[in-house]
């Protein structure tokens, strides 16, 4: 059997799920230069709010329908927590050293996960999420669960839908702006901390979506789901060029791409046998990244920014 | 601004202090040197996984310790001792287990500790607690060098540590075991073998790989997994394109149950994984769980005579959280430490023995009685003597026992 078009689909959906989180990291670096480390908590929290919204709805509401209705319950958390954090923890410290707000993202993000798993109800382990019933749909040789079809169709619809507010809109228009040159951006009379806490949403709801993929596509979600998620998916925000939303979808396919290939066929490498499957696709992951910022320090869509760090 | 962003690391840092904190001692000095009033207090430690994934494993084990202690306390088992227990929550992590190994040593209290649940948070407990010659006994702990060393395998066995016991079987028995049966009752021939990098999960695997050939079964595949991963459908492409007839996962519930609901999504065949897979939650976190087999130590104790009274217990204490597969096994093993306090007790005329602790550990090689598992005595390494085992698999939703051996 050719396993080819099998684990490219495997990478392609894991890589779409880290580009929907990737967005977050890469809008908020590329407008004030903060590595948001919480971000990965902040898609873990939008799973708890979809999930919540599930348990609140009549049995024998059908999971098509409670889908809507369960990102809406997943943004509206991650964005209200998102929002809070940029005004509480990251704003103070705008303008101060770079490191302060980077440790301020690490504590919170410590913080974000001792609160759910205190406060949220049996999420001391992993709590079970709906999935869809029925069996898997073949695609050109490749067989495609039914709740990996949300992402494949909400990645792209959310990349264009960004695509289109950055570009066509106002508000779109100056966060380019903002991004190029904040000072400017505000002696042009753009709201810079609007724009701002625009980004943070954004970047919010797009790790909320991402996270009801995630519940769909494994059957369960848990206070830790955050970390190896956000670690994943910055590394796919640097892969494709930070501060890129482009690059990072780009980067996120590319990174789940090379995670499956490296865990289905580095082991038939002569001379790898030891260095294949799936305890080595990491390493595999993070040689590419090396390998692209050698040849492209700035990533693979990044643009070379002279005057940033 | 400054002060703002003090006051946010602050409240981030006593949050955390907080929660590590939050199951820590609680000294209590009343009830210590009575001496003639003739009611001493013995302290029992225990230590498992209390939250985080391995939770619903080790609140079972919690619970059963406490059963035990309270029992004991009602029926007056040792005369003049009233025993407490004290928990602490290891978080599955060595460094922690270390940690509150070092607690339960400095509270003089404690003869004894019961736990842990992962064997590598035992091999971060086990020489503290052997300097302060304080008596371990875990319920669930299988990895066998814990007992016989690292060269246990080449036969050379030597007992590492003489605090250490364990009402648990060996991987080598529980992989062994489980081979036997895939290979002979469920009659499947070609497996693929995955663990999780963990010193539980792969020591199973290697000592089921080693029976399995033996018998003249056939390892098509090999891979290993990151115990954190919840997506595993990369290694389910390649376990399908192997025409392996079964999956034997060496590792643990949290990352099992996506792993074996990954592989029926693609490829029909059944899950098996050692007693770290026998849990409860396996199945409610897994929507295709179905014919999934794990194997555990002991009879379940549904089924055993002995156990009737440690359920009925159990039920009426009222906890909130099921025994699981440990909770006969962790009753034993405190009661193992409760026998030897009694007869070191009754050894000192009704007083407790200045050396306490290095009197209760000569006692606990000689202690024997009839457990919740069966009887309980403990071999010359601090092994228990008593290798029952079972293969449970899943039948509409619950686990199902198939198959009970005692295994040599």
């Amino acid at each position: 059997m050719n396993e080819l078009p099998q684990q490219l689909a495997n990478g392609l959906i894991l890589g779409a799920m880290y580009g929907l989180i990737a967005i977050g990291y890469t809008m908020v670096y590329g407008i004030i230069q903060l590595i948001n480390f919480a971000h990965g908590e902040i898609f873990m929290i939008g799973g708890f709010g979809a999930l919540t919204v599930y348990l609140g709805l009549p049995s024998g509401f059908s999971l098509l329908a409670a889908i809507p209705l369960m990102i809406a319950g997943g943004v509206v958390c991650s964005v209200a927590i998102s929002v809070a954090a940029e005004r509480f923890a990251y704003r103070p410290l705008r303008g101060g050293p770079r490191l302060a707000p980077l440790i301020t993202a690490i504590g919170l993000s410590l913080a974000l996960q001792q609160a759910v798993w205190m406060w949220y109800p049996n999420a001391t382990k992993d709590r079970s999420f709906p999935q869809f019933k029925g069996e898997a749909i073949d695609i050109f040789g490749a067989s495609i669960q039914r709740g990996d079809l949300f992402v494949i169709i909400a990645a792209p619809v959310c990349m264009l839908a960004l695509g289109l507010f950055v570009s066509k809109t106002r508000a779109g228009r100056g966060m380019q702006a903002t991004s190029q040159d904040p000072d400017t951006a505000k002696l042009m009379g753009i709201n810079t901390d609007r724009i701002i806490v625009m980004a943070f949403a954004i970047g919010a709801a797009f790790a909320a979506v991402a996270a009801v993929a995630y519940g769909l596509k494994n059957g369960q979600i848990g206070f830790r789901m955050g970390f190896i998620m956000g670690l994943k998916a910055f590394t796919a925000a640097v892969l494709g060029g930070i501060g890129n939303i482009y690059g990072a979808m780009l980067g996120g396919v590319v990174l789940g791409v090379a995670e499956a290939l490296a865990t289905g066929y580095m082991s038939d490498v002569p001379g790898m046998e030891l260095f294949g499957g799936g305890a080595w696709k990491d390493v595999w992951a993070f040689v590419l990244l090396i390998l692209v910022l050698l040849i492209r320090p700035q990533g693979l869509l990044g643009e070379r920014v002279a005057d940033r760090a | 601004m400054r002060h703002r962003s003090l006051l946010i690391l602050t409240a981030v840092l006593t949050t955390g202090a907080l929660t590590l904190t939050a199951c820590g001692s609680r000294d209590d000095d009343k009830g210590g040197s009575g001496g003639d009033s003739g009611n001493q207090t013995v302290v029992i430690g225990l230590d498992a996984p209390l939250t985080g994934d391995l939770s619903a494993l080790g609140l079972g084990i919690k619970n059963s310790a406490d059963l035990a202690v309270k029992i004991a306390n009602k029926d007056k088992t040792v005369p003049g001792v009233t025993f407490q227990l004290k928990a602490l929550d290891d978080q599955a992590q060595p460094s922690v287990g270390q940690q509150n190994a070092t607690q339960f040593i400095q509270d003089k209290k404690v003869l004894g500790v019961v736990g842990p649940l992962n064997s590598g948070v035992s091999q971060s407990m086990q020489k503290p607690l052997n300097d302060a010659s304080l008596t371990q006994v875990s319920p669930a702990n299988t990895g066998t060098e814990l007992t016989q060393g690292n060269n246990w395998k080449t036969g050379d066995k030597q007992r590492p540590f003489k605090t250490y016991f364990r009402t648990a079987t060996t991987d080598a028995i529980q992989g062994a075991f489980a081979a036997n049966y895939l290979y002979k009752n469920a009659n499947i021939k070609d497996v693929y073998l995955i663990d999780d990098q963990k010193p539980y999960g792969a020591g199973l695997a290697a000592s089921f790989k080693t029976t399995f050939t033996e018998l003249g079964g056939k390892i098509v595949g090999t891979d290993h997994v990151n115990p954190d991963d919840r997506d595993f459908n990369s290694v389910v492409t390649k376990v399908k394109g192997s025409g392996a007839k079964a999956v034997y996962y060496g590792g643990e519930y949290p990352a099992g149950a996506p792993l074996s609901q990954q592989l029926k999504d693609s490829v029909k065949i059944p899950l098996m994984g050692g007693d770290g897979m026998y849990s409860a939650d396996f199945i409610s976190l897994n929507k295709k769980a179905e014919g999934d087999i794990a194997t555990s130590v002991g009879k379940p104790v549904e089924e055993l005579e002995s156990a009737k009274k440690f359920i009925a217990d159990y039920k009426t204490a009222g906890y909130k959280d099921a025994y699981e597969a440990y909770g006969g096994g962790t009753y034993d093993a405190t009661w193992s430490i409760i026998e030897a306090v009694k007869a070191v007790v009754a050894d000192n005329d009704g007083k407790l023995p200045d050396d306490a602790r290095t009197k209760v550990l000569d006692a606990m090689s000689k202690v024997q009685f009839e457990g919740v598992t069966g009887p309980v005595s403990f071999d010359e390494y601090g092994d228990t003597t008593n290798t029952m085992m079972t293969a449970y698999q899943v039948t509409s939703g619950k686990w199902t026992s198939k198959l009970s051996e005692a295994v040599k």
